[in-house]
């Protein structure tokens, strides 16, 4: 009876333990994979074996070959050169997105946290209000009447994320402020901004900076179908939205030039969630058990 | 009448009155974009067309241009009540015709991508619960992290090149005609269309029937030896019901922004197709009228989404929300 016990409990720990070991696995390709973008995305150009916008008008829609490892677009151009300098739009927009939204989400969701009351209120009512409109959309038809750009929709898209981090953050800060330390810090006359700053951020920062993970990935995906609805990036770009609507017909001709964009951007969004649901699990987890 | 009746009755009709004020503030921000577009309206209205005194002055007659701008507003929405949204800067014709003739191809793909969603989101978040931490369950968690973060566009692509081109199963575009014939032709769109949605509903579907499944009243019912189905239908379905039908609200708004990229990436002739090529040519008053469409569709089923969720869930405390 007792050796069936212990099996039992060596054949749990094993599988806590292996388990712990596979997600350590999933989540460091998913490391390495973001690094090699973010490489991409910064050293691009000089990466690229190819000029991405040289045009071989002798050599269209061609299969991979040692010349071209992904072959060609119906223009002639590189496309593996292409992939690689497409990290840039949808590494640096994105980025971008994640810190504007990270910052003014912080600032009024501890605000309206701490303060509570009518602020609180006001707050809550906006936020509440943006959830309900779709992000694309707003975004599409502003681009059909001031103009499609890719930079003015990035500047939208901080507007339109805002709410999202400002819920997460405010969420985080109402469970800090009936804590102990916070009445202390009050008691001890620390002025509300000091403690808001020094003492609550401290505490939610882990979840703050993991939504911004999530923030980062539907970000690109938002841009990247911009792009591929020619809302986004300028005709002619490097960007892997844009490549997947350009080269789309080519499914017949060379399939992969279409394919591997589309699965880059797939991939970085998956790398970036995953990433960002390990931070949130990990560091919580420190928090609850401190 | 009992109380709780009266109290449903003046929750829906506070909704009502902020519904009614939320199409007010949206429909002006759509009539804005007239202004927010650069250059000046008559320029922006004429579109291609040729610029003559006669064109601008029949334009400015139209759209009343030469009134106050609240006035403007005001005709316009007296118009949009009657579906008269004026003519596209396209085609020069009537933007209500143009979206009449699109509206029942992108109806027939959301309503059948969202049967998709329910019965195999539900379906399969049910079956996954019950066989916790089997084959099944860790397959289907797994599945739902790449199919939440791939866009649709990057799916509709894959699959069009695997059961179109390669296989041949589906053709590659086009709407079909007849009932067989759409269904062939939007099988594909669909699929694309509901993965992400599923992957959410299968999420929530499997959180709410793991919290049910543990419950006393579940566990007594087991035991009196009623049978699974009995147990099934009347016990677990029913509470895992709700907080789906919470997240009704946000399925749609996906929905809708997908349909716009789904119906791009298959070349179907929708209205999300119209919205892209209308913002890609400026066509303001086409703008205009399917992004009020779809502004007063959302605010809708939201409330509609509310309304069932008084209904269904009888604990729900009534004026505390």
């Amino acid at each position: 009876m007792s050796a069936v016990i212990e099996r039992h409990l060596d054949l749990t720990r094993h599988d806590v333990r292996s388990r712990r070991r596979r997600l350590g696995l999933v989540v460091s390709i998913c490391f390495l994979f973001v690094g090699a973008v973010v490489v991409m995305a910064i050293f691009g150009p000089l990466l690229a074996p190819q000029d991405p916008q040289a045009q071989h008008l002798a050599l269209v829609s061609a299969d991979p070959s040692s010349a071209h490892w992904l072959g060609t677009d119906a223009l002639g151009r590189d496309v593996f050169s292409r992939v690689i300098v497409g990290a840039r739009t949808a590494f640096f927009g994105p980025l971008v997105i994640a810190l504007g939204s990270f910052t003014l989400g912080n600032v009024l969701g501890l605000l309206a946290g701490y303060h509570g009351g009518r602020v609180d209120a006001l707050i809550m009512r906006w936020v509440d209000l943006m959830w309900s409109i779709p992000t694309l959309l707003v975004v599409i038809v502003v681009a059909g009447a001031i103009g499609a750009s890719y930079w003015w929709a990035v500047a939208l898209l901080v507007i339109l994320t805002v709410p999202f981090d400002t819920r997460v953050v405010r969420g985080a800060t109402l469970e800090q402020v009936p804590r102990p330390y916070v009445e202390a810090a009050k008691t001890l006359g620390v002025p509300g901004r000091w403690i808001v700053v020094r003492h609550i951020w401290p505490n939610i920062s882990s979840i703050a900076i993991a939504n911004t993970f999530l923030v980062f990935a539907s970000s690109l995906v938002a841009l990247a179908g911009l792009s591929f609805l020619g809302l986004g990036v300028s005709p002619g770009t490097p960007d892997w939205g844009l490549m997947l609507s350009e080269n789309e017909t080519l499914l017949f001709a060379n399939p992969i030039a279409t394919i591997v964009p589309g699965v880059m951007i797939a991939l970085t969004a998956t790398a970036m969630n995953l990433v960002g649901d390990w931070l949130d699990e990990s560091l919580a987890g420190r928090g609850a058990t401190r | 009448m009992s109380e709780r009746g009266t109290l449903i009755l003046t929750l829906i009709g506070r909704r009502l009155i902020a519904l009614v004020a939320l199409v007010v503030i949206v429909s002006l921000g759509v009539f804005s974009l007239l202004y927010l577009a650069p250059g000046n309206a008559v320029d922006v209205l004429l579109g291609h067309r040729p610029r003559t005194p006669a064109t601008v002055r029949a334009l400015t007659d139209q759209y009343h241009l030469n009134k106050p701008f609240l006035d403007q507003y005001w005709i316009w929405l007296e118009h949009a009540a009657r579906l008269n949204f004026g003519s596209s800067t396209q085609t020069s014709l009537p933007v209500s015709e143009e979206i009449r003739s699109r509206l029942p191809t992108s109806l027939f793909l959301g309503v059948y991508a969202f049967i998709l969603v329910v019965v195999i989101g539900v379906g399969v978040g049910a079956l996954a619960a019950m066989r916790r931490g089997g084959l099944l369950d860790r397959l289907v968690v797994g599945v739902s992290v790449v199919s939440v973060s791939t866009p649709s566009f990057v799916a509709g692509v894959v699959l069009l090149y695997v059961f179109a081109v390669r296989l041949g199963w589906f053709p590659v575009f086009g709407a079909g005609s007849g009932f067989a014939g759409t269904l062939a032709h939007l099988t594909l769109p669909a699929v694309t269309l509901a993965a992400a949605g599923t992957a959410f509903v299968v999420k929530h579907t499997r959180a709410a029937f793991l919290g049910v499944l543990d419950q006393d009243h579940v566990v007594f019912a087991k035991a009196r030896g009623l049978s699974a189905t009995r147990i099934f239908f009347a016990y677990l379905l029913r509470n895992a019901v709700i907080p789906i039908v919470t997240i009704s609200g946000v399925m749609l708004s996906s929905l809708i922004v997908g349909a716009v990229l789904v119906e791009v990436t298959f070349s179907v002739q929708g209205l999300g197709q119209l919205l892209v090529q209308s913002a890609n040519a400026k066509d303001i008053p086409m703008l205009q009228c399917i992004s009020l469409l779809i502004a007063v569709v959302i605010l809708v089923a939201n409330l509609l989404a509310d309304i069932v969720y008084l209904l269904v869930d009888p604990r729900i405390v009534l004026g505390r929300r």
